[in-house]
């Protein structure tokens, strides 16, 4: 569907605010730098104020950065305006403008460009049964529901094929069980018209869910990129494994690497973990993330611990546990028949090497 | 340093948009040759020797000298003063009454509503009218209903009331936006700890609303010194800073001591406008911002409702009755003589071509007014949606008009322009043509529109902009397509507005009229001042209709095709 799928290459760019407050400089972006595929799907992922919006913004030209250059399909379009780079945005608040219908709202962007009317007609129907909005064009927009609005907006980006589609956390109007059917909405959609996609968005099952490949931003730089499973399974830092999904951090000192696991001693035991390689010296301090689903309670376990919260969530059980000094959360899941450990019990925690991830 | 970047880059963007340089280019030579060159010029001609081309403080030591002068001066604070006090009680009752008490009829509601737009609809000068014919030598009450023989309502406290009733509606919506921003459960509070109604009002509503009423009150002292046709016509031997400078520079042909003056009379207006506009407007957002979280019980105790009340509808009658009078003036043969009705004054109006006068104050004001409107909406547009250097200053120059007296504006022109700028002959063919009254309409109005416009496209969401412009479209563009549609009421309104006080005004251009023009309101002027009061009063008569139907016609055309369809929701 895109003339040219195009991608971006961000060259340590920077963007300088002054805090309101202190009327001190600060770096809202800090000399970020990425390569994004042409076609691919990448998420800029990280809490309020992580600088992801406005490094988006910087790839879309309302911003300029301090430092550093843009790069769209090998083009360098620093200088250019908005209005003149290959890239389309949905907003998050959808931004459709009020006074024109459904149709004249997706038109918008074709009768900029001067498209024979025919043309446009044709267009803007075909993408509007690409989001499902199919005999809608009149209606006004505030006539839609918000995830039609989302749609709009949307088939308005799409139709004008951008080399780049720039998504602005353009969920996070809507309700939940909306927002888990149009993320999947938004990715066949980009799949299908094979266009390359930047997603900016605070909620990691979206990031998760959605892309090829996550960025984790935190205070103006990049903290991690990989893609979701590498990020998940192998953060690079307490910060990261923390904000994607729940983790558990236990403090230990690498004793020896032993080719498939190493050994880390924690609580004065010695505990096997997944191979770290040369990356934790022997000797080092280290921290080991462990996820609440993949550990479970049992008599005799790795490390002993006594149990402070046990709780029934459904689908699994939720237990808080001391080990040593260091609290841990763990959810078995399919509690059903399995042995429930009560307040005060003392008990022990088990995991798989390969699923104690060593910092 | 670190910023260089951006700046750079910022500033080839904003270079990249030729029509977005043009406007701003546009607006900003405008706004220089217009408002800020003419008040320098008032100021440098005051000090400048017009034989050697020395700098002197003659001219000012002379101005100052004149007793006429300092008494000017002085009630023109005085005036200024009162009027503004008045003007904010009167206006803090209104407005107290509207947002805290239950008004029980709905014709009292229906009264304060017109009460608070009539000034806007109604020249200035027709109040001053309707207060002569009362209360004049031959007024109706004073003469025949209390048989005084030597009534003078002429001096200090005709013109107070006078200015009062035209003043205190600003001051009463001002004050009510404010007192709906207080939130209910701060006074129940109060209440609920023991304070009565009365403690309540001095210890919790008062102290919040307290910036808000400075601010009303030197609004109002700004319009009143200000003010040139009510000082004019009931001023009587009361001179004020306005009426002083006019005679100086019509009767005593000293335009350079008028200059001065005007520099004078500039200051006082300029000083209460940047304590009002960056002091006061500051400290009322401060203390009075969100909104309020949920409804106000109205006061329902008669021994509050049934005073306040009163006294309103009162007053609201009086200004009523005020302006019906006008039209009443029109048809008696000779007020106060001989109570007869005739023609004679309308026949008077014709003979006159009255209707010409019409015409011509029409036109100009129909040049003006879109001009006003569009360029007013550019600069709002402008101020609120972009960044580029001179921006801060675009748009002081745009609210500083409101600042400025139009006698000084009158008189800035007349030295700056009228041997061209500098004296140098450039632009000289401006002064004297029909061209100029239009530039001091379209000055005059600016700032009410652009204040109007800021406050619309603040409230849009920057992200529709921005998806337009993101879609491909230029600046030009996006204003046409998606601002303008967005904020049309506030464009018709704010074209209607400046219509109706380009064909209302005076003090401006009765200094700036030829003969080849002849405006409504400078004929109603010399009228009142060869004292024909009953054709004064057709001319009034037909003024305000023309006006009122001008604006009835624009609430139909909003209601039809405004923004509030889709604007919603």
């Amino acid at each position: 569907m895109s003339k040219e799928k195009k991608g971006i290459k961000l060259d340590g760019i920077s963007k300088i605010y002054i805090d309101p407050k202190t009327k001190k400089d600060f770096y809202a972006v800090n000399k970020v730098s990425l390569d994004i595929e042409p076609g691919s799907f990448v998420t800029l992922l990280g809490p309020s104020g992580c600088g992801k919006t406005t490094t988006l913004r910087m790839i879309a030209g309302f911003e300029s950065p301090d430092e550093g250059g843009i790069w769209l399909g090998g083009e360098k379009i620093d200088e250019l305006t908005p209005d003149k780079r290959d890239t389309a945005m949905v907003f998050q608040s959808y931004a459709l403008l009020p006074h024109y219908n459904i149709f004249d709202n997706v038109a918008y962007g074709l009768k900029l460009r001067k498209l024979p009317k025919d043309v446009i007609k044709q267009k803007v129907t075909d993408i509007l049964e690409l989001v499902g909005l199919t005999g809608m064009e009149a209606r006004m927009t505030n006539q839609l529901s918000g995830g039609q609005q989302q749609r709009v907006a949307l088939a308005r980006a799409l139709v004008v094929e951008p080399g780049v589609l720039l998504f602005d956390e353009p969920l996070s109007n809507l309700d939940a069980k909306l927002r888990v059917s149009m993320r999947t909405e938004i990715r066949r959609i980009q799949q299908k018209a094979g266009i390359t996609a930047v997603y900016v968005t605070h909620d990691q099952s979206e990031a998760m869910s959605i892309s090829d490949k996550i960025i984790i931003m935190n205070a103006g730089k990049i903290a991690q990129m990989g893609t979701p499973h590498e990020i998940y399974y192998h953060p690079v830092s307490e910060f990261v494994a923390d904000f994607i999904g729940d983790a558990n951090f236990l403090k230990g000192k690498m004793l020896r690497h032993e080719g498939e696991v190493d050994v880390v001693e924690i609580c004065g035991r010695e505990v096997r973990v997944d191979g770290t390689g040369d990356r934790v010296a022997v000797g080092a301090e280290t921290t080991v993330v462990l996820r609440p689903e993949s550990t479970v309670l049992c008599d005799e376990g790795i490390l002993p611990c006594e149990v402070i919260v046990s709780t029934f969530m459904g689908a699994y059980q939720l237990y808080h546990v001391m080990v040593g000094d260091t609290k841990l959360i763990i959810h078995e899941y399919n509690p059903k028949g399995k042995k429930i450990y009560n307040i005060g019990d003392k008990a022990g925690i088990f995991f798989e090497p390969n699923n104690a991830h060593a910092l | 340093m670190k910023k260089d970047q951006s700046r750079r880059l910022d500033r080839k963007k904003f270079f990249s948009d030729p029509v977005l340089v043009c406007t701003v280019a546009f607006l900003m030579i405008a706004m220089l040759l217009f408002v800020l060159y003419p008040l320098v010029y008032l100021l440098i001609d005051g000090v400048l020797d017009e034989q050697t081309g020395r700098f002197t403080t003659a001219t000012f030591q002379r101005v100052l000298n004149m007793t006429g002068f300092r008494k000017a001066f002085w009630n023109t604070l005085r005036a200024g003063i009162i009027t503004g006090v008045l003007s904010t009680v009167v206006g803090l009752l209104f407005a107290y009454v509207d947002v805290y008490v239950h008004v029980r009829s709905k014709f009292v509601e229906k009264l304060f509503n017109l009460v608070s737009v009539l000034p806007v609809v109604s020249p200035p000068f027709v109040l001053s009218l309707s207060m002569i014919l009362l209360f004049g030598k031959q007024g109706m009450v004073t003469k025949y209903l209390l048989g005084m023989k030597d009534a003078n309502i002429y001096g200090l406290w005709g013109l107070v009331i006078v200015q009062t009733m035209t003043f205190f509606p600003v001051c009463y919506l001002m004050l009510k936006g404010l007192l709906k921003n207080i939130d209910p459960s701060l006074e129940e509070a109060a209440r609920d700890m023991g304070a009565s109604r009365m403690k309540v009002f001095t210890t919790v509503t008062l102290p919040l609303l307290l910036p808000g009423l400075g601010n009303a009150f030197l609004v109002t002292f700004i319009e009143s010194a200000a003010d040139f046709a009510n000082a004019m016509l009931i001023g009587g031997n009361y001179d004020t800073l306005a009426t002083t400078i006019y005679l100086q520079i019509t009767g005593a042909y000293d335009k350079q001591g008028a200059a001065a003056m005007s520099v004078v009379l500039l200051s006082v207006t300029i000083i209460m406008f940047i304590i009002q506009k960056y002091y006061l407007e500051s400290k009322t957002a401060a203390t009075l911002t969100g909104k309020a979280t949920r409804a106000r019980m109205p006061i329902t105790d008669k021994s509050v409702t049934i005073p306040l009340t009163t006294i309103c509808s009162l007053i609201s009658v009086f200004v009523m009755v005020m302006y019906i009078m006008v039209f009443f003036g029109g048809f008696f043969k000779l007020w106060g003589r001989d109570y007869s009705l005739s023609m004679r004054h309308f026949n008077n109006f014709m003979l006159q071509n009255g209707l010409r006068n019409f015409k011509d104050s029409a036109l100009l004001s129909a040049i003006a007014a879109p001009a006003t409107a569009i360029m007013s909406m550019l600069i709002a547009y402008l101020v609120v949606k972009k960044q580029f250097k001179g921006k801060g200053m675009l748009e002081l120059l745009s609210m500083l008009a409101m600042a400025v007296p139009g006698t000084v504006l009158g008189i800035g022109y007349i030295r700056g322009f009228s041997n061209g700028m500098f004296r140098t002959g450039f632009l000289e063919g401006l002064y004297g043509t029909s061209a100029i009254l239009v530039i001091a309409f379209v000055v005059r109005s600016l700032p009410t529109g652009t204040r109007s416009g800021i406050s619309a496209l603040r409230q849009i969401d920057k992200s529709i902009e921005e998806s337009a412009i993101d879609l491909g479209a230029g600046s030009a563009k996006v204003f046409f397509t998606v601002t303008l549609p967005l904020i049309k009421d506030s464009f018709f309104s704010g074209l209607v507005t400046a219509f109706v006080r380009s064909i209302t005004a005076i003090s401006a251009v009765i200094l700036l009229v030829t003969p080849r023009w002849k405006l409504v309101t400078v004929q109603i002027n010399s009228m009142a001042e060869k004292g024909e009061w009953g054709t004064a009063c057709v001319y009034a008569s037909f003024l305000i209709i023309f006006v009122y139907a001008i604006i009835a016609l624009m609430n139909l055309f909003i209601k039809h095709f405004g923004t509030s369809k889709y604007m919603e929701g």
